[in-house]
């Protein structure tokens, strides 16, 4: 039964009209592309942004504050046994602390005008080991990067100026005019300090956009703090090493140190309502697609339908001399396997091949994140077996409902 | 005595529904021996081809009997039916009926694959029962691509090549020419003297005299009977 449904089916595909099956073909796999590149590329919204979040800001484990207190404690142990612990490639130490930049004190004559000044967070940073983690000097869009040689320098997260948040509205306050070279002043507590921009630093991670950046000796002549507890810690891990940020944080709290910050991994610190976002563009993904699946399907049941009705009098004969409905039957269900699995596979190559490193090369520019093409194998998988069924289904039951007519009417025409 | 591989008794056949219901075959009792050839004829609408198709389990008789080779037929499930005509029954059209996009050899082969021989199997068999019918440098080629007498002989080698019990042939000669249609009469009769039981309906009486016996339809009953020698 199954061999003759295969020669059968073979000698149909084979001889039917070439364009006609690349079009079908060609249906399953733009319904493949659609089930899979809509909610890759909804979900992929919010995942460019976290996968920038990791690169840029958390690393793969990032430590912070417990709720309450205002420092990490045991920086330095903690800092020691990072270095010591495997599976760690980078590590970046960074200082925070509310301050109040004020810009264009100097030209200032009206003084009923409110002063032009932001609030943010300042960063004390080692620039070598911030640089190792997240790459920041790339992200320098006028000016230069700081030098840990130099003192009396700062860095400005491009949405503290108001040319760059402009579109952001008046969502948070922002500087006028500040460009590299020009003087602004640091408050923090009683503490005011003059620094020139050094440059002007622009992504699309907020905990970088939204902050000012100096060295770590800059900082702490700023900052009145007597000991050396962070703020943050970054912790990127070793690729190929084997090691997940589960590991890493698992090792961290079993070392003791579970209760001197909140640990997290980089997936952990994520926001809940991203996630619920993430679900939600997720499900309207495949809602879409399933849509898609749907018109698919019925493409199939038409396409089968109608070669069957026009082939029914040869349907008759078959089964006349003795072939089986089942086998008949079978033969329509490898033509639809066809034009699934071959538009699958074409669809599969396009989202691998071309689809997904495009967009990592080039990914969608949206104003909170690089838009990726998220397509994770399985649920890529899941989706091609899940059209490939869809099809099947479709296919035998128009060739089920033609067969099982009465033999000698289909070979009459009755 | 020779046995006899079909045995029909009181054999009804209408058509149509309760209220206007077309008898077609009314009471047809007859007998056909191992080795017979056997022609039905009668004019258009008489039921010469609603008999074979009720002989040849190609459809379901109103009422009556109809025992091939020993086994009764009323009792038995589709899938018997359909394994029944595989196995132990050939079909000749009266147009052929060959599947178009299948080459000759694969138009004969498919039946065989059916049985569950192998596909090289199945070619094998194929090969050799075209070349008896004649065709051997056609094999590859499409029904399209063959003469009416050509497909005619392709039709006959996919019945005979698994060597059916009863061979049935509706009108094999109506879409042919004068000259083809002898040569397809030769080959029955050919099969005939090899021992083959086969069913014939013809119109045509040239033809019918290659039978040994002939029947005559009249009404959906058999009028008279005629034994050829």
């Amino acid at each position: 039964m199954i061999s003759v449904g295969w020669f059968l089916a073979k000698r149909q595909v084979k001889g039917s009209n070439k364009s006609t099956t690349f079009l079908i073909v060609f249906i399953m796999m733009l319904t493949f592309l659609n089930l899979v590149v809509v909610s890759g590329i909804l979900v992929g919204l919010i995942e460019g942004g976290n996968r920038a979040n990791k690169d840029q800001y958390t690393g793969d484990v990032i430590i912070t504050t417990i709720a309450g207190e205002p420092e990490i404690s045991h920086t330095l142990e903690l800092r020691s046994t990072l270095e010591k612990m495997q599976g760690i490639s980078n590590v970046s130490i960074r200082y925070l602390e509310p301050v109040t930049i004020e810009a264009n004190y100097k030209t200032r004559r009206d003084f009923s005008v409110l002063r032009d000044t932001a609030g943010t967070q300042i960063a004390g940073l080692t620039l070598e080991d911030e640089e190792a983690l997240s790459g920041i000097s790339r992200f320098v869009v006028e000016g230069d990067f700081l030098n840990e040689n130099e003192s009396g320098y700062i860095l400005i997260g491009a949405n503290l100026l108001h040319r760059y948040s402009a579109d952001f509205g008046d969502f948070f306050a922002s500087l006028e005019g500040v460009y590299p070279g020009e003087e602004v002043r640091v408050t923090v507590g009683d503490n005011t300090k003059t620094f020139i921009v050094k440059g002007i630093l622009d992504t699309k991670v907020d905990q970088v956009s939204l902050r000012a950046f100096v060295t770590k000796a800059d900082f702490l002549r700023l900052v009145d703090r007597t000991g050396l507890n962070a703020n943050e810690i970054a912790i990127k891990i070793s690729p190929n090493t084997g090691f997940t940020p589960d590991n890493i944080k698992s090792n961290l709290i079993k070392a003791g140190f579970g209760d001197d910050g909140k640990i997290q991994t980089a997936t952990e610190a994520i926001p809940d309502f991203l996630n619920q976002i993430t679900l939600a563009f997720g499900l309207l993904g495949n809602v879409i697609g399933l849509i898609g699946i749907v018109v698919a399907s019925i493409t199939i049941f038409i396409v089968i339908f109608i070669n069957a009705v026009t082939r029914r009098k040869y349907i008759g004969i078959m089964k006349g001399i003795g072939i089986s409905e089942r086998a008949i039957e079978v033969s329509y269900v490898f033509q639809s396997i066809f034009y699934a699995l071959l538009g699958g596979l074409l669809g599969l190559i396009v989202v691998y091949g071309l689809l997904v490193p495009f967009f990592y090369a080039h990914p969608l520019n949206f104003p909170f994140s690089d838009g990726i093409l998220v397509a994770p194998v399985g649920e890529t998988s899941f989706k091609f077996f899940l059209l490939l069924f869809v099809t099947i289904v479709a296919g035998y039951i128009p060739a089920r409902q033609i067969v099982k007519k009465n033999t000698l009417d289909s070979i009459l025409g009755r | 005595m020779t046995k006899n591989i079909i045995s029909i008794k009181n054999l009804h056949k209408s058509y149509g529904t309760k209220e206007l219901e077309t008898p077609v075959l009314r009471g047809i009792d007859l007998e056909v021996g191992e080795g017979e050839f056997l022609g039905i004829m009668g004019k258009s609408g008489a039921g010469k081809s609603t008999l074979m198709y009720q002989i040849g389990l190609l459809d379901h008789p109103t009422s009556g009997e109809i025992i091939l080779n020993n086994v009764n037929t009323e009792k038995l499930s589709m899938e018997e039916r359909t394994q029944l005509r595989l196995f132990e029954l050939g079909y000749v059209f009266q147009d052929y009926a060959l599947i178009p996009e299948l080459s000759a050899s694969e138009n004969v082969m498919i039946p065989i694959l059916m049985q569950g021989k192998s596909f090289d199997e199945a070619k094998k068999i194929g090969q050799n029962i075209l070349d008896k019918v004649g065709l051997s440098n056609r094999t590859h080629n499409k029904p399209s691509a063959l003469s009416g007498g050509e497909q005619q002989r392709v039709s006959i080698a996919r019945a005979m090549a698994h060597n059916p019990k009863i061979l049935f042939a509706d009108e094999p000669t109506a879409n042919l020419d004068t000259a083809s249609g002898h040569s397809i009469i030769e080959l029955f009769k050919d099969l005939h003297q090899r021992g083959q039981t086969i069913v014939m309906v013809t119109h045509e009486e040239e033809y019918a005299k290659y039978c040994n016996r002939i029947i005559h339809l009249e009404d959906g009953k058999i009028v008279k009977e005629s034994k050829q020698k």
